[in-house]
This record gives C-alpha cells, sequence and structure tokens, in this order.
C-alpha cells in the first residue's frame, strides 16, 4: 500500500513537471512570435515615420528627392485595372460552379484543380509568365497593362474561392423563396444570391487588394521600373512595393526606403482592418438573420 | 448570361494552359539544348561562358526552404496551441489580427527588415557579409509564420472538443490533453499547414534576394551566401539574352515544377484527411 501511493506521488508529480515544461514550449513558442510581430511593426514604424517627410509627397519624382506619388499613383492605377478585370471574371466564375453546374461536373472539378494551382504558382513565374505573353508576343511593352493584366491572373484565384465560399454559405431557402415567387434563375442569382453573399465577395475582394498592393516580382518585368506616371496605360511605371525593392536595388535613398516601407505596412494594415470589419459584419448579420 | 458564366469559369484553365505553354515552349528546348543533366546537375552557372548548371540554384531553394520550415513550423505550431487552448479571450483578439497582419506585409518589406536588422546581426555575430542561407532561413521563417499559425490553428479546433474532454476525464493534464490528444488528432491539417508552408517558402522571391547575397556557388556553410531559383530569374532576367535568357525560363519550368508537387503533395493530404 505504502509503495503504491508513493509512486501515485511521483507519477502526480511528474505529471505536473511535464505539464508545466509543455506549457513552458507553448508560452516560448508565442513569445517569440510576438516579440517577431512587435520587433518588425516598431522598427519600421520608429525607422520611417520621422522621414516621412512633405518632400517625399511631391509631385515629381527626381533623383535626388525619391517622391512616392508616382509610385502610389501607379499602384492605384494597377489596382484598378486588376481588379475591373478580375472581379467580374472571379465573381462570374464563381456563380457557374455554385450556380449552374451540375453536382459531380467533370468542367467544375478541372476549374477547382486549375485554380488551385494557379494560387501555388510563384508571382516571379507569373512575371515571367507576363513579360512573355504581354510584353514580347503581344507587344504591350513594359507598361502598367502588362502588368495589370499579369497580376489579374494572379489574383483571380483568391477571388474565385472567396466567392465560392460566399456563394455556397447563402442558405437555398433564399433560392427556393426567390424561385417560389416566379423569378427566373438569372433573376435570383443577380438580385437574392450575390447580395446575400456580398460581404463575403467584398472581404475577398480587399484581400486581393492586399496582395496587389504588395506585390514586387510579378511587377518586375511587366510593368518595369520606372520612376514616373506614364502618360498612358502603355507606359512602365512601377508602384509602390517595386518602388522599394528599387531603393535597395540603387542602395541610395535609405532614409526614403525607410519610409516607403511605412507607408506600405499603414495601407496594408488599412486593407486588413476594413476586410475583416467586412467579414465579422457579415457573420454579424448572418447570425441575427 | 449562361454561357458568359461558363466562360469565365473556363478562364482558370486557359490561364494555366497558356502558363503551361509559354514557359514550357521556351524553356524546354533551352534545356535539352544545354542538355538535361548539365542543367539540372551542372554545379556551374556562369552565362558569360555558357555554362548553365541551376544544381547550386536547386539545392539552394531547398536549403532555404528546410531552413524556413526549421525556423517557423515549430514557433508557428506552438503558436497556433497557444491561440487555440491556452491564450485568453483578452489577448486573443489582439493577437489574431496582428497574426494577419504579419500575413498581409509585402514580401518587400520583410526583406527590407531582413536587410537592417537580421544581415548586420549576423555579420557581426558570425562575421562575413551578413546575407546568407541563415538570414534567409530566418526572414522566410518568419514570412511563413501566418501560413503555418492560421491553417495549425483551424486545424486544431476542427478537432471534436469531446476527445479533450475525454482524455481530461482519463485524468490527463490540460498540457497533456492538448499535446497528446489534440495535437495528434490534427496531425494531417498541420501537415497541410507545412506544406502550404513550404510553398510559400520556394515560391518567395524578393525577401530571398535581399538578404540571400545570391551567389550562384553551391552553398558551403549556414553563414554564406546562396542563390534561389527565384533570384536567379529575377537577377538576371532584365538584361540576358537569347539562351542565357532561355535558360532563366526553363528554371522557371523547373521551378513550376516543383511547386506543382508540393500542390499535389497537398492535394493528397487533404484527400486522406477527408
Amino acid at each position: 500500500m505504502r509503495n503504491t501511493s508513493i509512486s501515485k506521488d511521483q507519477a502526480a508529480r511528474r505529471a505536473k513537471r511535464n505539464a508545466a515544461s509543455l506549457r513552458a514550449a507553448v508560452y516560448a513558442g508565442a513569445g517569440i512570435c510576438i516579440a517577431v510581430l512587435i520587433g518588425i511593426l516598431i522598427y519600421i514604424l520608429a525607422k520611417g515615420v520621422p522621414n516621412l517627410t512633405p518632400e517625399l509627397f511631391s509631385l515629381q519624382y527626381t533623383s535626388e528627392n525619391a517622391s512616392v506619388v508616382p509610385a502610389l499613383l501607379n499602384t492605384l492605377v494597377v489596382v484598378a485595372l486588376s481588379l475591373a478585370i478580375a472581379v467580374p471574371l472571379g465573381i462570374f466564375s464563381a456563380i457557374y460552379l455554385v450556380e449552374y453546374a451540375k453536382k459531380g461536373n467533370r468542367f467544375v472539378k478541372v476549374v477547382r484543380v486549375t485554380a488551385e494551382t494557379l494560387a501555388g504558382i510563384p508571382s516571379i513565374v507569373y512575371g515571367l509568365f507576363g513579360y512573355l505573353l504581354f510584353v514580347t508576343t503581344l507587344g504591350f511593352g513594359y507598361s502598367l497593362l502588362a502588368g495589370a493584366l499579369t497580376l489579374s491572373i494572379m489574383i483571380l484565384p483568391v477571388i474565385l474561392r472567396t466567392t465560392e465560399e460566399a456563394l455556397q454559405s447563402v442558405p437555398d431557402l433564399y433560392r427556393e423563396g426567390s424561385f417560389g415567387l416566379g423569378a427566373g434563375k438569372l433573376r435570383t442569382v443577380f438580385r437574392i444570391v450575390l447580395p446575400s453573399a456580398a460581404p463575403g465577395i467584398l472581404a475577398g475582394v480587399i484581400l486581393a487588394v492586399g496582395r496587389l498592393v504588395g506585390e514586387t516580382a510579378a511587377l518586375i518585368f511587366t510593368a518595369g521600373t520606372v520612376a514616373q506616371t506614364p502618360d498612358s496605360l502603355l507606359g512602365s511605371g512601377r508602384t509602390l512595393a517595386v518602388h522599394l525593392y528599387a531603393l535597395w536595388n540603387e542602395g541610395l535613398a535609405t532614409e526614403k526606403a525607410y519610409a516607403t516601407a511605412v507607408i506600405l505596412l499603414v495601407l496594408v494594415a488599412g486593407i486588413n482592418t476594413l476586410s475583416s470589419v467586412i467579414a465579422s459584419k457579415w457573420t454579424k448579420g448572418n447570425k441575427n438573420g | 448570361m449562361h454561357l458568359l458564366f461558363f466562360l469565365s469559369a473556363g478562364v482558370s484553365i486557359a490561364a494555366v494552359l497558356l502558363i503551361c505553354i509559354f514557359l514550357f515552349s521556351r524553356g524546354i528546348p533551352a534545356i535539352r539544348e544545354i542538355g538535361v543533366q548539365e542543367f539540372l546537375l551542372g554545379k556551374v552557372w556562369k552565362p558569360s561562358s555558357d555554362l548553365y548548371g541551376i544544381f547550386p540554384m536547386i539545392i539552394g531553394s531547398l536549403y532555404v526552404t528546410a531552413g524556413a520550415i526549421a525556423v517557423g513550423v515549430p514557433v508557428g505550431v506552438l503558436t497556433a496551441v497557444f491561440l487555440a487552448f491556452f491564450c485568453p479571450g483578452r489577448i486573443y483578439r489582439f493577437l489574431k489580427p496582428a497574426v494577419d497582419l504579419l500575413a498581409g506585409i509585402p514580401s518587400v518589406v520583410y526583406g527590407f527588415f531582413g536587410l537592417m536588422v537580421i544581415v548586420p546581426f549576423i555579420r557581426n555575430t558570425f562575421g562575413g557579409s551578413g546575407t546568407s542561407w541563415l538570414a534567409a532561413s530566418l526572414v522566410l521563417g518568419i514570412m511563413i509564420l501566418p501560413t503555418v499559425i492560421g491553417v495549425s490553428e483551424a486545424a486544431l479546433r476542427a478537432v471534436p472538443k469531446s476527445y479533450y474532454e475525454g482524455s481530461l476525464a482519463l485524468g490527463a493534464t490540460h498540457e497533456r490533453s492538448v499535446f497528446r490528444t489534440m495535437l495528434p488528432a490534427a496531425g494531417s491539417g498541420v501537415l497541410s499547414a507545412i506544406i502550404l508552408g513550404v510553398g510559400r517558402a520556394v515560391g518567395e522571391t524578393m525577401a530571398v534576394i535581399m538578404v540571400a547575397g545570391n551567389q550562384a556557388v553551391m552553398p558551403s556553410s549556414l553563414t554564406k551566401g546562396l542563390r534561389t531559383l527565384t533570384a536567379n530569374i529575377v537577377l538576371e532576367m532584365g538584361y540576358a539574352t537569347d539562351l542565357h535568357r532561355e535558360a532563366l525560363i526553363a528554371t522557371a519550368v523547373v521551378l513550376f515544377v516543383f511547386v506543382l508537387l508540393i500542390n499535389l503533395s497537398f492535394s493528397a493530404v487533404k484527400r486522406r484527411k477527408g
């Protein structure tokens, strides 16, 4: 009796020790992660914010003053253009997959597999492809148009997947109700299903915007690295992320690079917040409804 | 309209086909001209004397990816465990968006951070230039954190609560239940997270270029530089001509095949789980 009670005691102590060391490992892992995260944010902000000077935002880029304004404008143009191409395509594809295709359709499977493949392709491969197709074969040259076309293929799977999920989460009851009231398929999709899925789709689009803003590798050989705002879509121009890369590559203007990093960070943080606010509003709305 | 939807859905297929056609039609002949063995296993990359061996870059990509996994996976999985089972709600509400933010930070910003902080640190600690395998592994390890954390956490949360309760009822501590019951049950989800992380690490370009040193030689030690497949393309595409350019496209073909393999193993894991 005595013996077993001692070993029980030991076992309990060992269990406690084990638990403590496991807990320590978890806290250490999470601690490292949090430290790195905060470290990056504070470092970039501390180094960059003092460099956010007025001349950084002057309208003209000169070699003495690496203004970010042209890059900002180029970013806006590229993002808008890519979205204009990819959003309708992605939404229409998802509508086909969810609303029109029959279950077990082979075509649907192929689309899903290819979309997954597209999502996994590294951005530099997109860059090379865009260079071969849009820049040389189609003769657009280094241009915002070539860059936007390349990026639109890149974000297509993001939009497709989030829209698909959003459409799937619309209850069938809505569709049946609409049909019951005499609406056709198309009317049901556009008047009933899409509006109820809109917040989910919007969150996906914003996610895509974040990716577009941060993209570099796919743009260097498609939109090029000219530091000015081009006169037309067929001109070359660098986006903000490419601008940061170019500043590093040229090895000058480190302070400007820090400031550019801050602007990128703030943009991405804003985009993320927007996306999560919309997503959470949506889930709340769903619960109430 | 039906037709329009159908055609839109076909765009993904067309895009993959176009990418394959454009890369393979330029890359494969180049590989043939160089010689498959010379290209894939050749240890010297010297376009000026027509030597196109990408073996150092293949090894470079593998090393950097392995390093990123070694750095990112333990920290990432532990953080996911923390978020799923240990984290008080108050901290969670701050931490979760922060991890999402980490996912959204552009890779050039990571590269820039690595260049300004990690590289000088390595230079001062170990000597050398600082741009190295180690630096690239650390930066990539940080970059794959959000992927690993997000997917692992979702997998951990998907494990039925009854597993945990059963383990507790058998007298196991909270920690033991988490590590011996929940984590193994979420195993295939965690594996998917790792594979996704590998995919991100293999394909990463800009951050690696800024911190890896980019010497096109066989990597010799943790603190020496190396060049990855992705870096090879970006660094030389700007001025390459003729066979050199085709060889770079062939490099992209190799990269593409790598990524396809990773994707395949990912869907294999997913299928086993389902």
